[in-house]
């Protein structure tokens, strides 16, 4: 860490390493959650808060070790109530930066109760998701994200579940920024933190994340860089859809159902595509952006699907204190004791 | 005409009609009025089970018990001297309660072919005989309402819903009480609708100067002021006062009070009332169920709060868990379980005492926590104070019990001065010198340092933490150190709470040992078996985990100890396996406080010989 004095304020500049606590991380050789910590330790110095101000929770699973990892303050919880908790630690000081690590098995299935309503309520916290669709920790059972048929050790002639949809449900629930990153896209992933970071309410992001030792290469058609093109899209505000390979297939929408169309064919032109607005103030299109991965043919969208603006459930709440503090003054001892009739014994 | 006064020391009135008839409200209005004029008293409502159970139905009757007295009372009276009984349903569900030869007033207009058929009368009670031994007072409280709203513009529904003021009027003149606070409080009440109060305010004179006038009335009761302790009272109920203490305990503290709720019959009333003290900073989080409740307090701990939870007896079960995470992370935390009978959704709406077993080990690992209880409604003010003060100095959770009787019945609080309180206090550590976040001081306790505080910078969990460092570890001897510390802890609180105090002799033949609600009929029941000729001491506990430094001793001063509960002897188990003695149990469990009467006898029955069991 170094201090600068920019015109007599003391500035604190931060580098990644300020925020390793130092110990051992322990997750598997090769394992997803290496890449996502290096990123947050990397965006961490521009979030604009100081080291003590952020604060990281969690669950249990592999993704909830995170914590400990950091060197910000950290709470690692118990299985699916990270986002209770995380509620807690920022209702209770509105001024920390409260961040959420967690895996698909910890916020969506024994959590998922406490993950819709923190996206109902938009409580300005911000969740990292770590999806690797499969119980690490637990050594290999399927989980909510893990798809239909899946053969692991709690299925072995397959899973007859539907999966969740991470996004859908997010943006369903209420999530008032909604974004999806990989593992294996440093770059990207950087840029989703450091977007997420900034925004006021509550911030989902979706990490695909691979697991070397339970489900190697669940993301592979999305990562290798000989897949990648074909099967992902990158979302850029204000862009035209397209991608491939040679950048030549286009999205658009034929009434409400997402076509794939080649640019360059016939009078079909760029100028048809489907035009990404992150700012959306209908939520119609996200919708439709977070099942492009239940429609087959559909290419993985990758960036902010979508992000808007709405009073956040704690910058409410102390408003409303406040307004009762300044309309019926502070409370007193004798305020509160006094307010009903009382009579006096001699 | 004349009237004779007659001068009694107490009296048990209850007041019962449909729960549209508004017996809450007038009960809680002659019960203001009555702590006014200097009475001791306790009261408990007593609120039909369904919401909205049809008009005049034996479901829908809510009722109101108000015990009153000169001298000092502990209990809202075992069976009423007198009843209100605005319909046949009131009359039949209530008349097996009263004392023989009770008075009871009914509302006779009441009494037609239709209600009676709804109370599944065969015949009408009024005129067969069957209470010939009652005194029975027949009003016609709508039609006399009615007729004293002449010329009001109001619906003539309107005018019935004022009939329980007339009776209100009619307890105030045959009580003796003046009518000016309730008038006061009408006045507040109904500022925007001066019809309604115009109207209840007519039926309130109205049924006073009935009293007064006409001759079924021959005799006006007196219950001379009591002497209680000077000092400036208020009437409370019991989660009126948990809230109360919680929110002193932030004003004390100078901590914002953060509550994470989720609502649940008998605890609501403490979200509710906390949600309310905005003005004390008071943040009430009504989460998305029992584990976000909790958790979330447990979060808003970490963060710097006095840290609350309130439940009953699911809830706890489902906030087993989390406990467990608030003795990992030794992080200051209050529970409050408000028990009701169990087990499963069990009787939702009735008082019981079986969850001290769930309290003390209801939780996998070895976990003990702090344990304390209430044992009246007014103590629950108290109670949530000294819950607050242990968790925040020893960094534990506290289990504060409080039970569905203690919540809706209500007594006179003697306001403590605000320098009289409990010491509750917080250390926020500042220092990073040195700091690490399980480095103990002389009490164990580790530090708190919160978010926000440069240098200090920690993480903390549900993993076992290495012995004053806080990093995970797995050692085994570092386990067995840590769960120790943990154990020791707890136990260091005994040098922090008082000495259990016995009334009456300090040995003899028998002494009852008693916590949580039963403290007022067992007292009472003690003071009226000593009145027979039979002695017995009496021992109460307020602290739970640890035990008073003295119990032992207290209890091996006594021939026979009893231990009368509302469960089926958790607290004579854990006495039995802590001190090895041997303790009689005396138990009910249905849902209902014990009676003084019950006490009476049992007492009794164990010095007559015989060892109750
Ligand atoms: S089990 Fe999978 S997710 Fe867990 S640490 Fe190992 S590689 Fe990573």
């Amino acid at each position: 860490m170094e201090t600068k004095t920019i015109e007599g304020i003391q500035e604190l500049k931060y580098t990644a390493k300020d925020f390793s606590s130092n110990i051992d991380v322990k997750w598997c050789p090769g394992c997803g959650d290496y890449s996502i910590l290096a990123q947050v330790q990397r965006t961490s110095p521009d979030f604009g808060e100081k080291l003590e101000n952020i604060v990281w929770v969690s669950g249990i699973g592999c993704s909830s070790r995170f914590p400990y990892y950091m060197s910000t303050y950290g709470f690692h919880g118990i299985h699916g109530r990270a986002a209770a908790l995380a509620t807690g630690v920022k209702l209770a000081n509105p001024k920390l930066q409260v961040w959420v690590a967690t895996g698909d098995g910890d916020m969506l299935s024994i959590g998922g109760n406490h993950f819709i309503h923190a996206c109902r309520k938009n409580i300005d916290i911000k969740i990292l998701l770590f999806n690797n669709r499969i119980y690490g920790l637990t050594k290999g059972q399927y989980s909510p994200t893990s798809e239909k048929g899946k053969v692991t050790k709690t299925t072995p002639y397959g899973s007859v579940d539907f999966p969740f949809n991470p996004l859908r449900l997010a943006a369903g629930s209420g999530a008032t920024f909604v974004a999806r990153s990989m593992d294996r896209d440093p770059k990207h992933l950087q840029e989703m933190i450091s977007r997420a970071a900034k925004h006021k309410g509550t911030a989902f992001i979706e990490v695909l994340q691979n697991c070397p030792i339970f489900n190697d290469g669940a993301y592979f058609q999305l990562t290798e860089k000989d897949t990648k093109p074909d099967n992902t899209i990158t979302l850029e505000h204000d862009k035209p859809l397209v991608f491939g390979t040679n950048k030549d297939k286009g999205i658009k929408l034929d009434g409400l159902t997402p076509v794939v169309f080649n640019i360059n064919e016939g009078s079909n032109s760029i100028n048809d595509c489907w035009v990404h607005d992150e700012f959306d103030e209908n939520p119609t299109r996200e919708f439709l952006l977070s099942r492009f991965t239940d429609m087959p043919g559909l290419p993985t969208p990758l960036g902010i699907l979508r992000q808007h603006l709405k009073p956040t459930y704690d910058a409410d709440y102390h408003e409303q204190v406040q307004k009762v503090k300044v309309e019926k003054g502070h409370g007193t001892y004798d305020k509160l004791m006094f307010a009903a009739s009382t009579w006096e014994v001699k | 005409m004349a009237k004779t006064v007659q001068v009694v020391e107490d009296v048990t009135v209850r007041f019962a009609g449909d729960s549209g008839d508004g017996m809450q409200l007038t009960g809680s209005q002659f019960t203001d009025t009555t702590a006014i004029v200097g009475n001791d008293l306790s009261t408990l409502p007593d609120f039909p089970a369904e919401i909205r159970a049809p008009a005049g139905s034996l479901a829908g009757v809510s009722g109101f018990q108000l015990h009153f007295s000169s001298s000092d009372i502990q209990t809202p009276g075992d069976s009423p001297d007198i009843l209100v009984a605005m319909n046949p349903a009131a009359l039949k569900v209530n008349l097996k309660d009263m004392k023989p030869n009770a008075t009871i007033i009914v509302n006779t207009n009441a009494f037609d072919s239709k209600n009676l058929k709804l109370a599944k009368y065969d015949s009408n009670p009024l005129e067969d005989g069957s209470l010939s031994g009652y005194q029975v007072i027949p009003v016609e409280l709508a039609k006399l309402t009615s007729m004293a709203l002449d010329g009001l513009s109001l619906s003539p529904k309107e005018k019935d819903k004022c009939k329980n003021f007339f009776a209100l009027g009619l307890m105030y003149w045959m009580f003796n009480r003046p009518i000016e606070i309730t008038l006061n409080w009408l006045e507040t009440k109904f500022k925007k609708k001066p019809e309604i109060m115009e109207a209840n305010q007519r039926a309130l004179k109205a049924g006073f100067y009935y009293g007064e006038s006409t001759e079924i009335f021959t005799t006006r009761y007196d219950v001379k002021p009591a002497k209680l302790p000077s000092g400036i009272y208020r009437n409370v109920m019991g989660n009126e006062a948990t809230a109360l203490g919680f929110v002193a305990a932030s004003v004390k503290s100078g901590l914002q009070l953060f509550l994470g709720s989720y609502p649940i019959t008998p605890a609501s009333e403490i979200l509710q009332e906390l949600s309310k003290y905005k003005d004390h900073g008071v943040v009430t989080f009504q989460a998305e169920d029992e584990i976000s409740g909790i958790v979330s307090a447990i979060g808003a701990s970490f963060s710097g709060s006095l840290a609350l939870t309130t439940t009953s007896g699911p809830g706890l079960s489902l906030k087993t868990e989390a406990i467990g995470l608030a003795v990992m992370t030794e992080l200051p935390l209050v529970v409050v379980d408000v028990q009701r009978g169990g087990p499963s959704t069990g009787l939702p709406t009735k008082t019981e005492q079986a969850d001290l077993f769930q309290a003390f080990y209801g939780r996998h690992g070895e976990a003990p926590v702090c344990v304390v209880a209430a044992k009246s409604p007014a103590d629950c003010f108290i109670m949530s104070l000294e819950a607050s003060r242990l968790a925040l100095k020893y960094m534990t959770p506290v289990i504060l019990l409080t039970d569905g009787y203690l919540a809706f019945g209500s007594e006179p609080l003697n306001i403590p001065k605000f320098e009289d309180l409990p010491d509750v206090k917080a250390e926020l550590r500042t220092d990073p010198e040195e700091f690490h976040p399980y480095l103990r001081n002389e009490n164990l306790v580790r530090p708190w340092a919160v978010p926000g505080t440069p240098g200090l910078e920690h993480r903390i969990g549900g993993l076992e933490k290495k012995d004053v460092y806080g990093g995970i570890s797995y050692e085994p001897e570092n386990h067995e150190i840590m769960i120790n510390y943990r154990k020791a802890k707890i136990e260091k609180i005994v040098n922090d709470i008082p000495d259990i105090v016995v009334e009456g002799d300090q040995s003899g033949e028998l002494l009852l040992l008693s916590w949580g609600s039963t403290y007022g009929a067992i007292r009472e029941g003690i003071r009226g078996a000593a009145r027979l000729g039979y002695k017995s001491s009496h021992a109460h506990l307020n602290y739970l985990n640890p035990f008073p430094k003295n119990l032992k001793e207290v209890l091996s001063n006594f021939k026979k100890v009893l231990v009368p509960e509302l469960n089926l002897g958790q607290l004579a188990t854990i006495i039995r396996s802590t001190y090895l003695l041997e303790v009689l149990q005396y138990n009910k469990v249905q849902g209902q406080p014990f009676k003084v009467a019950e006490i009476e006898k049992k007492i009794i029955d164990v010095l007559g010989g015989n060892n109750g069991n």
